[in-house]
């Protein structure tokens, strides 16, 4: 029983993306993504509002990318009012850093990329004996550079949808002096009041598309025609089965001796490092496909990642220690 | 793989239901979720397989559907909800955001934080039980939030024999203290969570009950627009002023950029700017998406006036009739959310929409006795999870309606000053007199 709507639905199948927004809009009456959406720009105006050295945490993903046009939507015809922040861990898929120059170009925003091989060869990152994952290593680069350039706040494309331990975590997430969530002791946020005042040293992190699913995001991205990395669509590459998952075979992942190397069409459903982003067969071309696609999927989107299969705590022992 | 009907482009208006579950430590809550999660087919298989997993190592084999939102290390070691969890799914006649809430009474800050938002709360009893105070203080919680719909959820059904007279000696229990509490819509449903009776699928054990299940009753109750389309407010987030734009146009461009949280504008409307309490005209609204002739509650926009007036973040605009209050001295119900009680005379920022204030407590005038649900006077103090009405005192005025009007302009939170702990919710009561623009002041 939805309040009346003002717009028949055979002149909305007629009008434009702007004219179809307006006449949405016209109607008082907003549909989930609206909702959501509103929801978003509001938490990135309050951050601009409340914070004086915030940024944004862009890493050429799919949530990242509707982060960065909910921030077009929160502050244009400015410019956005925070750097870019992207934290390298040097085992991305070359596509994903291609895109993220390109894209951050585009929007005119100031870009600034950290490695995690800079860390380690400065030696504020220190890989364990045989540790080939970056996972870990990104936690103290981002902190790093949080401190580099003083940021009191970085905004994430966190979703709670994606994890349970991300499912408990607020909107705006408190992190100490160092960097460390503490999941039992988080400040109650009531109404669409956040509290963001901090002490010196301590830090926020905030998610403004907390409440969206992987279901949202592909949905927005459709509506907005937002342009993803290729690798999100179909494509032929060679991948070895290891782990109940296909790896892609790249100069990290060289196939060992026994495994059977094998030319797929696949697709990622989420990006993490190329060690560790499992493939999944599809012959997803188009956004509409890959919308259809998660509808009749029978496994959660984390379940393509390897970091977060290691134990049942690992993304809440993470954030912990200062992930994102 | 079937592309046709949803790669259509054709936005389809789908509604969000929030809901949120509440009620005592071991009600039932967390395998209430599971099993609504379960049982609408809203799990994956790997989320089926990570809860084998864990069943096979802690739980004997069975698979604990509560572990579907106790995610917490600490929360699967005690077996407990620790914090609020948030889970999603969707069925084809709506999508739903569930707010799972702890039951201990420490963590009812936690409790307010999943109800704030919602549309509808479910409230659990043990039908062992009855009746107890966290089933009061829930549901006097859920009445002060303003929820519009209740659900009580008459759970663990199977202990009690399916006794129809059981179930209604609890709905009378309930009956007996509702009318204190202002609360419109109310449902009884008779279930065990455990076994997925009337949680998703009618049970055979209950003939006697004809209502809906769960998740019928979720899937259909009227979710009356929670949002006040009457009094046009904007309370001003950011200040839109392009620094060098190529663009000659926007070279005088000045928005104020906000969530509309009351009301409709429309370009060339009359509105009043506050503090200043100045009367000017709407330009132009704003959006990424191009300039629209309206706009309404909650959308985000951007707004330029006619004239140059002094606004900044905290400043609130606002339409010409239906006009809200604007004082220092203030009254409203809290919930306490603090282990440090509730000090009269001490000193707290208060949060209200954009706009952050000093204020002092003048005075506490009541708290509510949850064994009765009457209000004593003039308590001593609030100590944590209590809920009374108090007097505040501002350092600057403030731009509010009542929460009973306004759910987004009147309410606030108080932080503590120093440690910066969010101490209490508040609600305002109506303001005791409005402003007057007639009064020649508010003109330029
Ligand atoms: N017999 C029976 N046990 C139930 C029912 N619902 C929950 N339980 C059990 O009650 C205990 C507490 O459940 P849980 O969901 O963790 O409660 P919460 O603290 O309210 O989240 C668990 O052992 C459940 O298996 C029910 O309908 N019938
Ligand atoms: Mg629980």
């Amino acid at each position: 029983m939805r309040p009346a709507r003002r717009v028949g639905k055979k002149s909305r199948q007629r009008l434009s993306n702007a004219g179809k927004i307006a006449a949405l809009m016209s109607s008082y009456h907003l549909d989930h993504l609206q909702h959501l959406e509103t929801e978003a720009i509001h938490i990135m105006r309050e951050v601009a509002g409340e914070f004086e050295r915030p940024a944004l945490l862009f890493s050429g993903g799919k949530d990242s990318i509707c982060l960065l046009r909910l921030a077009e939507k929160a502050f244009r015809p400015s410019d956005l009012p925070m750097p870019l922040l992207n934290v390298d861990t040097g085992h991305h898929f070359p596509e994903l850093n291609e895109f993220r120059d390109r894209r951050a170009k585009q929007l005119g925003g100031k870009l600034i990329v950290r490695t995690v091989e800079d860390a380690i060869a400065k030696g504020i990152a220190q890989p364990a004996p045989g540790e080939i994952s970056r996972n870990r290593l990104q936690i103290p680069t981002l902190l790093a550079a949080i401190e580099e350039f003083r940021f009191d706040c970085c905004i994430g494309g966190a979703r709670r949808d994606e994890e349970k331990a991300r499912a408990k975590e607020r909107f705006f997430s408190f992190r100490d002096s160092f960097g460390q969530w503490d999941p039992k002791n988080q400040r109650p946020e009531i109404w669409n009041l956040y509290n963001g005042r901090l002490n010196q040293g301590e830090n926020m992190r905030v998610f403004p598309i907390s409440n969206w699913t992987e279901m949202d995001v592909w949905e927005y991205i459709q509506r907005e025609n937002l342009e993803v990395p290729s690798i999100y669509f179909s494509h032929k590459r060679p991948c070895v089965r290891r782990g109940g998952q296909w790896l892609p075979v790249n100069a990290l992942v060289p196939p060992k001796a026994h495994e059977e190397v094998r030319e797929l069409v696949v697709r990622v459903r989420t990006i993490g490092d190329i060690i560790s982003t499992g493939c999944v067969e599809s012959p997803a071309t188009t956004t509409g496909d890959i919308i259809a696609e998660i509808a009749a999927a029978r496994v959660t989107e984390r379940g393509s990642r390897a970091d977060d299969k290691s134990s049942e705590a690992a993304m809440e022992d993470r954030k912990k220690a200062g992930y994102f | 793989m079937p592309l046709t009907a949803l790669s259509s482009a054709t936005p389809v208006p789908v509604d969000i239901l929030r809901f949120n579950t509440c009620g005592s430590v071991d009600d039932g809550k967390s395998t209430l979720i599971g099993r609504l999660l379960y049982d609408s087919k809203s799990l994956m298989e790997d989320q089926i397989e990570a809860l084998e997993r864990s069943a096979d190592i802690t739980g004997g084999g069975q698979i604990n559907l509560a572990n579907l939102t106790d995610g917490l290390r600490a929360e699967r070691e005690q077996g407990i909800t620790i914090d609020v969890a948030y889970r999603y799914f969707a069925t084809p006649r709506r999508k739903f955001i569930i707010a799972d809430t702890p039951g201990h009474v420490q963590y009812t800050r936690n409790m307010v934080t999943g109800a704030s938002s919602a549309n509808l709360s479910i409230i659990l009893v043990d039908a062992r039980t009855g009746v107890i105070e966290q089933s009061r203080r829930h549901t006097a919680i859920a009445a002060l939030l303003r929820i519009p719909h209740l659900v009580v959820a008459i759970n663990k059904m199977d202990l009690v024999g399916w006794s129809e007279a059981r179930f209604l000696e609890i709905r009378a229990q309930f009956e007996e203290f509702l009318p204190r509490l202002d609360i419109k819509d109310v449902k009884f449903i008779p279930m065990s969570a455990l076994n997925g009776d009337n949680v998703v699928d009618a049970s055979v054990h209950t003939p006697w009950y004809v209502g809906p299940t769960l998740l019928g009753h979720l899937e259909t109750v009227h979710i009356a627009s929670d949002w006040n389309l009457n009094g046009f407010r904007l309370p001003v987030q950011w200040v839109n002023r392009p620094n060098n734009p190529t663009d000659a146009s926007l070279h005088d461009f000045r928005g104020f950029s906000g969530q509309i949280a009351g009301g409709i504008v429309r370009t060339g409307q009359k509105i009043i700017a506050f503090p200043a309490g100045i009367v000017t005209t709407v330009k132009q609204i704003w959006t990424y998406d191009g300039p629209v002739d309206e706009a309404f509650c909650p959308q985000s926009v951007t707004l330029v006036l006619e004239h140059d007036i002094d606004i900044s973040r905290g400043s609130m605009l606002v339409g010409l009739d239906h006009l809200p209050g604007s004082n220092t001295e203030l009254q409203a119900e809290v919930c306490w959310m603090h282990a440090r009680p509730l000090q009269p005379g001490k000193r707290y920022y208060l949060k209200h929409t954009t706009h952050t204030v000093q204020v002092s407590v003048t005075e506490i005038v009541n708290k509510l006795n949850l064994a009765t649900l009457e209000s004593d006077p003039a308590p001593a103090e609030l100590g944590v999870n209590d809920i009374g009405e108090i007097r505040l005192r501002a350092a600057k005025p403030l731009v509010f309606d009542g929460y009973a009007i306004n759910r987004l302009t009147g309410s606030f939170i108080l932080i503590e000053q120093g440690t910066n702990a969010t101490v209490a919710a508040g609600m305002l009561r109506p303001p005791r007199e409005i402003v007057k623009p007639e009064n020649g002041d508010y003109v330029i």
